[in-house]
């Protein structure tokens, strides 16, 4: 399986996309189908500060709970409000429609802690 | 079936494996002070020599002729159904339905309770039930802190003192704060929570207001504009109710109450001490996945059949553990089918019926009280079926009139100091204008 090339992905199967300051982050396409029919999402609060690496929200599927894990640490500025309505969001699209929270990047150098496309792949094979 | 104890050799190998000396050293980390040490068992008896010391020791317990004692339980007419119904052994002996494929009859027995619940408290959504009232109002505490991310919760002064001991438990291991809000305690005074005080006690880090309907005095709170004050500070309402008194006053999902919990005691379960009895807690539907403990649901299956499942188990701790809603409760199935049955039993009229007798019996109860001078209320505004009295030298007479077989119902200053002298007294369906008479007559003989 091949991943965008313009993320980063952690070992816990979240992708982060960094424009600026900004990034993007969300649960990568392995892991959706892994988790299967996706129910619902439990999303953090716009405000909230994540640590890299520390929980921040859950997902539950037909078969499992999950908690979400940030790829990297900042402050949440956006959460994608449309996943309340339709979590199947980050089963269709997991790397667009489908991001889960747009944060404040307080340390770009945890960005060396992540892997990039190509290892994520070798990771997930 | 053989039962087979472990011997001597299982037992040395175990401890082999773990590496441990003895059974005793398992226990080192429990103080010695609070160990059982030698237990002292008498020896065996015949069955015959069982059932006199039983009947001996059940002799003790003072059945007392009339009693007025309510303060959170109370003795209302059980139809014989019910009892009938909770002996059957498809219903005594079940355990959880975790295979919906071998209990349909559990669970729809389950669904139907959370649907009346649902239907008396005007709420969208009931859990399978919980251990008692305190313990359903705790959980809706902590709930209300999950939902709103904060971790303190004002409760009003006239939430039942037990209940608030409970919640304090509750609150100590993740250390969320108790704020208490007081009550109207003057003489003649409301009896009832300031919505002003509640507002005053709600910061914006206060997850919930909890509030009683009625209150432990009886006396019927501001609810509307309680729920506003909690609604103006972003927190939730968590309205404790008397289930019976659902039938007469307005339903907590009237007044915007976001949480509601009840001793689902007055429902067909008896007056006993300690229990079992039920608690009773229902929700909005937006609120459900933090709702602690068990839920049913209908559903249909392949072949379009109407059906009943356990549902929404994320939240449950045999699927989460730690990230669980509670670890902390179970349901109490049998006594939740007890207050099915007895809802089924009494029906929407049956219901209301009793409401109003017990109603109808409090105010004869306080006006013959005052009447004959001996006792006064001690609030104003409206009660419910409970009433405050003023009587001097309150606890003199009532352990006078214990004596004599009355239980002049409680002892208010057991709760609070500022209410010497004050009984509250509790009247349902089963309370006679005899009754009244006896209690009357009595407190006059032992002024």
């Amino acid at each position: 399986m091949s991943y965008p090339d313009d993320l980063a992905y952690s070992r816990e199967h979240e992708w982060v996309r960094v424009e600026g300051s900004r990034a993007t982050i969300g649960i990568t396409s392995f892991a959706a189908d892994e988790l299967g029919d996706i129910v619902f999402v439990e999303l953090p609060e716009v405000g909230a500060t994540l640590t890299q690496f520390g929980t921040f929200g859950v997902v539950e599927s037909v078969k499992a709970v999950s908690d979400l894990y940030a790829p990297v640490s900042g402050a949440i500025v956006e959460v994608n409000d449309a996943l309340r309505e339709a979590p199947e969001l980050l089963n269709s699209d997991p790397f667009g429609e489908g991001w889960i929270a747009r944060l404040e990047l307080s340390e770009s150098s945890e960005l060396d802690a992540l892997l990039d496309a190509e290892a994520y792949a070798a990771e997930t094979a | 079936m053989t039962y087979s104890p472990h011997t001597d050799a299982d037992r040395s190998r175990m401890l082999d494996a773990i590496g441990v000396g003895s059974v005793d050293d398992l226990f080192v980390d429990i103080p010695a002070s609070v160990q059982a040490g030698e237990w002292q068992i008498p020896p065996p008896l015949a069955e015959q020599e069982v059932r006199a010391e039983l009947a001996r020791l059940a002799g003790r317990n003072r059945i007392p002729e009339v009693s007025f004692l309510g303060a959170g339980v109370y003795r209302h007419l059980v139809p014989s159904v019910v009892a009938e119904v909770i002996g059957r052994p498809e219903f005594a002996t079940s355990y959880t339905p975790y295979q919906p494929e071998v209990s349909q009859g559990t669970l729809q027995s389950i669904y139907e309770f959370q649907s009346l619940i649902c239907e008396l408290t005007g709420m969208e959504v009931a859990t399978a039930s919980h251990y008692d009232g305190a313990t359903a109002t705790a959980e809706a505490a902590l709930m209300a802190c999950r939902l709103t991310r904060r971790h303190r919760i004002a409760v009003s002064a006239g939430v039942s003192p037990d209940t608030r001991r409970v919640l304090e438990t509750y609150c100590s291991g993740p250390r969320i704060e108790l704020v208490t809000v007081p009550i109207d305690l003057a003489e003649g005074g409301s009896g009832t929570t300031d919505p002003a005080d509640a507002g005053a006690a709600l910061g914006d880090d206060v997850a919930c207001l909890v509030a009683a309907q009625p209150n432990f005095y009886g006396q019927l709170e501001p609810m509307q504009e309680l729920a506003d004050a909690a609604h103006a500070a972003g927190a939730q309402l968590v309205a404790v109710v008397e289930p019976t008194s659902l039938a007469l006053l307005e339903p907590p999902g009237a007044y915007g109450a976001d949480l509601v919990a009840a001793e689902g005691q007055p429902l067909g379960i008896p007056a006993s001490f300690g229990g079992p009895y039920v608690g009773l807690m229902a929700a909005r539907m937006a609120s459900v996945r933090q709702m602690p403990g068990r839920l049913v649901g209908a559903t249909r299956d392949a072949a379009g059949r109407k059906g009943y499942v356990l549902t929404l188990q994320a939240r449950e701790q045999h699927i989460r553990r730690e990230k669980a809603a509670s670890n902390i409760c179970t349901n109490q199935a049998l006594m939740a089918l007890a207050a099915t049955v007895y809802l089924a039993a009494v029906g929407p009229q049956g219901l209301r019926e009793v409401a109003e007798l017990s109603t109808i019996q409090a105010r004869h109860l306080a006006a013959a009280l005052e009447a004959a001078n001996v006792a006064e209320r001690r609030f104003a505004g409206p009660y419910f079926a409970e009433v405050t009295m003023r009587l001097p030298d309150a606890a003199r007479r009532h352990a006078a009139l214990a004596e004599r077989g009355i239980v002049a119902g409680y002892l208010a200053e057991r709760n609070d100091p500022a209410l010497r002298d004050t009984l509250l007294l509790s009247a349902t369906e089963l309370t006679t204008d005899a009754d009244i008479e006896r209690l009357v007559s009595a407190l006059e003989a032992s002024a």
